[in-house]
């Protein structure tokens, strides 16, 4: 991979930047204006057929939905590995008066 | 992600009558979810543990208040956002020297970096140290984008639910919400494309 060529902006990178679009049903900027509702999958399914054609013909914009898609996931696992450690339950119980319950959490 | 979508529903009327045992539900039900959202707001387990106990004092103090337009959980998410929003703001007046321009995410949403680092081995992705990087980069969001981002994508708020935690339109939290994925993916860029380039070399 030519990380050199790679660092340089989207529009200067893109092959096809003088004519952008010309060879996609949809233009690059199209994918972005809707990046976050074909993410979300909330876009209709013409819309959304017409992306993923999109995407399948211009490795930048592949590039971009999959590095997005693995942005979000990896926050998401590490949402999922932050809890409320067991100490901290404790003094939240106490504080609100509920030690009774701590048991039958 | 979003559990709470499965939770055992708690009556109302039992929380405004200050029933205890339903307040010790409402609190094992929602208590990881609002430190969480506290700690990524504020990066400190001591503030987020804090806005958690705030968040819950102030829920128990004004429940006769709370209307059931929205679901509790969305109440207390909007309770313990505006604690730490306000924990935040004062933060920033107690260092005189902050530029107000330090908060430079509302440019445009542009991908700068077209570098696929997906292909990374996993060790690499979730490394003690991708983890860490993971952590910081999210500081670099402005307090209203973080805020934005951690209610939809960690916490998974739909846009509607979101918008009333943050008292905001829903298209607002839409632009909120991109300009935040997309700055931490070029976050996210910087570091992985340093070690694709190891691994590469």
């Amino acid at each position: 991979m030519n990380h050199e060529h790679d660092h340089q902006t989207q529009q200067h990178n893109h092959e096809h930047s003088h004519d952008y679009g010309h060879d996609h049903q949809l233009p690059c900027k199209d994918i972005l204006t809707n990046l976050n509702a074909y993410i979300d999958g909330e876009l209709d399914n013409a819309l959304c057929r017409d992306i993923e054609t999109h995407i399948k013909s211009c490795p930048n914009c592949r590039i971009v939905v999959n590095t997005l898609k693995k942005t979000i996931q990896l926050y998401q696992m590490d949402g999922q590995e932050t809890t409320l450690p067991d100490e901290a339950r404790h003094r939240l119980m106490t504080r609100l008066d509920l030690d009774d319950y701590v048991a039958k959490e | 992600m979003n559990e709470n979508i499965n939770q055992q529903e708690i009556s109302l009327e039992a929380l405004q009558r200050k029933d205890k045992a339903a307040f010790a539900q409402l609190v094992a039900q929602n208590s990881d979810h609002i430190y969480r959202l506290a700690l990524k707001m504020l990066g400190n387990p001591q503030d987020a543990e804090d806005i958690l106990q705030e968040t819950f004092i102030k829920a128990f103090n004004n429940i006769d208040g709370f209307e059931g337009r929205s679901k509790v959980s969305t109440w207390l998410y909007r309770i313990a956002v505006n604690e730490s929003l306000s924990l935040l703001r004062k933060r920033k007046d107690n260092l005189t020297s902050i530029d107000a321009s330090f908060e430079t995410d509302d440019g445009d949403i542009l991908p700068r970096q077209i570098i696929d680092w997906c292909c990374l081995p996993e060790r690499e992705l979730i490394s003690d140290e991708a983890r860490h990087y993971i952590t910081e980069a999210i500081d670099t969001l402005s307090d209203a984008n973080r805020a934005t981002f951690l209610l939809r994508d960690v916490e998974g708020l739909s846009t509607r639910e979101a918008a009333k935690v943050l008292d905001i339109s829903e298209s607002a939290v839409k632009v909120r919400l991109m300009r935040a994925r997309m700055q931490l993916r070029e976050s996210l860029t910087d570091f992985f494309a340093n070690k694709l380039a190891k691994e590469s070399a």
